[in-house]
């Protein structure tokens, strides 16, 4: 019943190989940089970075607690960016029109996902490899047939350019980082405090007791699909409006990236445990990695082996510390 | 003692071409343990089924209160007051005692679109109800389901559908899956259920748990109920052989010495 702060209490939270992953790492590679990368023009270079995989790595490892997987956002990237670019620079309509589009495509495709995955037994693995290359080839097919090029250009001047994709504070910040920030706020009172989290996690952990529980199962995830696509649609909308162009191919890697920093942030594959914070230093902990490795001597393919070794690691103290948690009674008299 | 709270009467199921249940006629009173007994392929799971909305009788009425009631869903029979415990009890294994014991109805604080999960509460809530089954070794309502022995579970999940308004207590297997002294414990629970006035139907192999809270006593053969009786009226062995269909008395001794080893 007490509240006190304990360093077995704090190893039992979801989040705790998460945060010593990235404090190992802050060391690995504040002895092997040197500071530069926790300075401002480095610390700008992996918070960019972490920005746009976690505005999708929290509601893909929100969907993955309540034991669902949405591989489509890897598609959903490049759609948000290509839509936004051919409304609003091909056919030179009024941004907004572009923005509302690219998440109105990003609300449809989620409701599809979510659909097929309520209605069919197919597991969501399989139903968003689907809509994953369903999706990329509307985006190459449609792009190719509209514009009769695989880039398209896009300028954008006024508040969409400030709100969605510009550089804030000096120049070097990503506006997106706010967006994450904020985001990340949001999802923690969501997920941990208000009553509706819970219903998530039960979900994950049995499907079944929860819907007899009362739970809207099947509103809550069509609910999720809907916020993986959005938020992967948004990230690549506001990276056409930040480049000024839009290209057909990329976004792949945020299918690996962002189940990697989902994974190291703590949250159980099979579903039922986890954390946003967890997500979170998961995410910051991944970017670093890549980032940090241009302040180091090592050559940047080395990251790809670093973030393997992590992956496995952070795995591997996730499950001894949610043992850990399932094991742990309180001793009678004791702290 | 009273009217049953829980009734069917000419029950069949059939999945298909596969005839299951055949003609079932029940009663469950408050107050009162009912006992299904069965070897494994009885029916007895899919007759609790059909008592928890799960799966719907081919033919047949299910009585609530004396009124034809039929349930349609899961929902339909925890809103009558049919609560269903199965065999592992906590479903929720990585969530913790408070917030498991709370699914889907979780107690708030605050206001409007800032009421915040009342984790305190949730977990007083759920301690206490535990408690006051007699599982007095769970004190934090912070740890995970998961992590408690499987009568802990089993205590957990029936103080939660007491708690919450059960009237009709379904019990699968409780004890199966548990040593000795576990299953004691979960037997005590029943105890205690039945003298807070619910209605258990308790699903069993074992006679020496059946025999140890039960009022009343159906075994299901084949899906048929071929005994159906009250405490007292027949000895462990005659269960035993009933259940058993007609197995020869010797190899029947030598189950029940092995149970008696066991339980
Ligand atoms: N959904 C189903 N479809 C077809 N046959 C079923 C189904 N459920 C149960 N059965 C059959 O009904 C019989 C009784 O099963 P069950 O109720 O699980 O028995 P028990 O719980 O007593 O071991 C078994 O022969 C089983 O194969
Ligand atoms: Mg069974």
């Amino acid at each position: 019943m007490s509240s006190t702060i304990s360093i077995g209490g704090l190893l039992r939270r979801p989040e705790a190989g998460a945060a010593l992953g990235l404090v190992a790492v802050l060391i690995f590679f504040a002895i092997f940089g040197g500071m530069t990368f926790l300075k401002p023009a480095g610390m700008a270079s992996w918070l960019n970075v972490a920005a746009n995989l976690g505005v999708i790595a929290i509601p893909l490892g929100l969907l993955m607690i309540s034991g669902e997987l949405d591989i489509s956002v890897g598609a959903m990237v490049p759609f948000g960016a290509m839509t936004t670019a051919v409304i609003s620079g091909h056919y030179g309509m009024p941004i907004w029109i572009g923005v509302f589009a690219a998440l109105g495509f990003g609300v449809l495709v989620g409701l599809i996902n979510g659909f097929l995955v309520i209605r069919t037994a197919v597991p969501s693995l399989i139903v968003t490899l689907g809509s994953l290359f369903a999706v990329q080839g509307i985006v190459l097919g449609l792009t190719v047939l509209i514009t009769k090029s695989t880039s398209v250009a896009l300028a954008t001047e006024g508040p969409a350019k400030a709100i969605f994709g510009d550089f804030v504070m000096g120049g070097q910040l990503q506006v997106m980082v706010l967006w994450w920030l904020g985001l990340t706020a949001l999802y923690i009172f969501f997920v941990h405090f208000s009553p509706f989290g819970n219903w998530i996690f039960a979900m994950g952990g049995d499907k079944i007791s929860a819907r007899n529980a009362g739970i809207p199962t099947e509103r809550l995830t069509m609910m999720l699909f809907v916020l993986s696509a959005t938020s992967a649609a948004f990230v690549g909308m506001c990276q056409a409006i930040l480049y000024n162009s839009a290209q057909v191919a990329g976004g792949q890697s945020f299918i690996f990236n962002s189940i990697i920093a989902v994974v190291v942030g703590g949250v159980l594959l099979t579903g039922g445990f986890g954390s946003v914070v967890g997500i979170f230093f998961g995410t910051i902990t991944f970017a670093v990695v890549t980032q940090g490795i241009y302040y180091t001597d090592f050559d940047r393919n080395w990251s790809s082996l670093i973030i393997g070794v992590l992956l496995l690691g952070a795995v591997l103290m996730n499950n001894t510390f949610r043992k850990m948690a399932l094991s742990y009674a309180p001793k009678k008299g004791g702290k | 003692m009273s009217n049953p709270i829980l009734a069917l009467r000419a029950v069949n199921k059939s999945f298909g071409p596969i005839d299951v249940l055949h003609d079932i006629t029940l009663e469950v009173k408050a107050g009162e343990v009912l006992c299904l007994l069965g070897d494994n392929g009885a029916g007895k799971s899919t007759l609790i089924k059909i008592m928890s909305g799960v799966h719907q009788p081919s033919s047949g009425v299910i009585e609530i209160d004396g009124v034809a009631c039929p349930l349609p869903s899961p929902r339909a029979a925890s809103e009558q007051g049919i609560a269903t415990v199965h065999q592992f009890g906590g479903t929720f294994p990585l969530m913790s005692i408070g917030r498991s014991f709370f699914v889907g109805v979780e107690p708030t604080k605050g206001w409007g679109p800032f009421k915040v999960y009342d984790r305190r509460r949730a977990n007083a809530i759920a301690v206490k109800a535990v408690q006051e089954f007699g599982i007095t070794r769970i004190d934090d309502g912070d740890r995970l389901v998961g992590g408690l022995s499987g009568g802990e579970r089993q205590s957990l999940a029936i103080a939660r559908a007491v708690h919450f308004g059960a009237r009709v207590l379904i019990l699968d297997e409780p004890t199966a899956a548990l040593g000795v002294k576990q299953a004691t414990h979960v037997l005590r629970i029943v105890n205690e259920a039945k003298r807070r006035g619910l209605a258990v139907v308790f699903i069993t192999h074992q006679v020496m748990h059946a025999m140890a809270v039960g009022d009343h006593f159906a075994v299901l053969i084949r899906g048929a109920v071929a005994a159906d009786f009250k405490k007292g009226e027949k000895t462990r062995e005659e269960i035993t052989d009933l259940m058993a269909g007609g197995a020869s008395m010797a190899s029947l001794e030598a189950e029940i010495e092995s149970q008696m080893a066991q339980a």
